[in-house]
């Protein structure tokens, strides 16, 4: 039960990725030209049930289920990390059409070509870590 | 009740569903982000060997693996037995756009002229899917995270770097959306 929690997770999360539609490359290309409310009212609709949830969990202090009180973590401050990183993987957003997330449940879904993005969303990944001090953050 | 969750699911049940996602790993002691297992992965293969970056335990982040495990078996489930029998509806208006810079909308999730066989053999095909996927992994590093870490469990938690992130997310896209995949079809 310790680990296949985490897996059912995963499923459902698999499975709402997948029925909403969110995996899909032609719905980001209807975000990115706002032409559908579809992929907003989504993370719209995340982000404010989201923050509802995150606001009780601290107000009333709300454990874990080991007992353990819930934290948050702050993202570290800053402009330019963001900002940059942020672009960089739009960028390619935009290109593949997925993010992440996506790329594993499309492999699932069957698309196949999704194994060539996370490789080389691997490969992207290393090479941050190679010139990482030598970038602004 | 198969019948219905056949159906592609409104936006409202679907961002109800992530968020709730993001309560239940919340529950369990962790926080949502997907893109630290593209770090993990690098040093399960070795890289903390040569590059500090990735020199750090691991095991701390299995539960994070199990999740994506899940998340694809989670595709399997809905391509079979939650598969819907009908085209995406996309919109008129991106169809007509999409078609005006060469991008055939063909009803599936994602186009053939990226993801067929064909397409991922042809040497166009391939570049186009690797570079894609090194700006993601190299960006959602740079950036410390990405959809899930920071346009869900930022932005729920208030933080202003999130949505410095989530705007660069949009940068990003609309640059290639506008300027570079009207150059490649």
């Amino acid at each position: 039960m310790k680990s296949i929690k985490f897996v059912l997770a995963g499923i459902l999360f698999g499975i709402i990725m997948s029925k909403s539609e969110a995996i899909s490359w032609y719905r980001i290309q209807e975000m990115f030209r706002f032409q559908s409310f579809h992929m907003y009212g989504l993370m719209g609709t995340a982000v404010v049930a989201g923050s509802i949830a995150v606001f009780i969990i601290k107000k009333f202090n709300i454990n874990d289920y080991t007992g353990k009180l819930i934290v948050f973590q702050d993202k570290e401050k800053s402009f330019l990390r963001y900002i940059i990183g942020g672009t960089i993987f739009g960028l390619g957003w935009a290109l593949t059409g997925a993010c992440p997330g996506p790329m594993f449940v499309n492999v699932g879904y069957g698309y196949f070509g999704m194994l060539i993005v996370i490789f080389g969303a691997l490969v992207g990944t290393y090479l941050y870590g190679v010139v990482k001090d030598k970038l602004p953050h | 009740m198969l019948e219905l969750l056949k159906q592609p699911w409104p936006w409202y049940t679907s961002g109800a569903a992530i968020a709730f996602i993001l309560v239940l790993l919340l529950y369990f002691g962790k926080s949502f982000g997907v893109s630290s297992n593209l770090r993990t992965i690098c040093t399960i293969a070795g890289a903390g060997k040569k590059v500090k970056f990735f020199d750090f335990d691991w095991k701390t982040q299995k539960w994070n693996l199990l999740f994506i495990f899940g998340a694809v078996l989670g595709g399997v489930i809905s391509s079979t037995l939650l598969k819907s029998d009908q085209p995406l509806q996309l919109s008129a208006a991106t169809i007509a756009d999409l078609k005006g810079i060469g991008i055939a909308f063909d009803g599936n999730l994602n186009p053939s002229q990226l993801y067929s066989f064909d397409a991922i053999l042809s040497i166009k095909g391939l570049l186009i899917l690797l570079i894609g996927g090194v700006l993601v992994g190299f960006g959602a590093r740079y950036a410390g995270g990405c959809t899930s870490g920071h346009a869900i469990s930022g932005l729920t938690n208030m933080q202003v770097p999130s949505l410095i992130a989530v705007i660069g997310f949009f940068i990003g896209g609309l640059a290639t959306t506008y300027l570079i995949l009207p150059q490649l079809f």
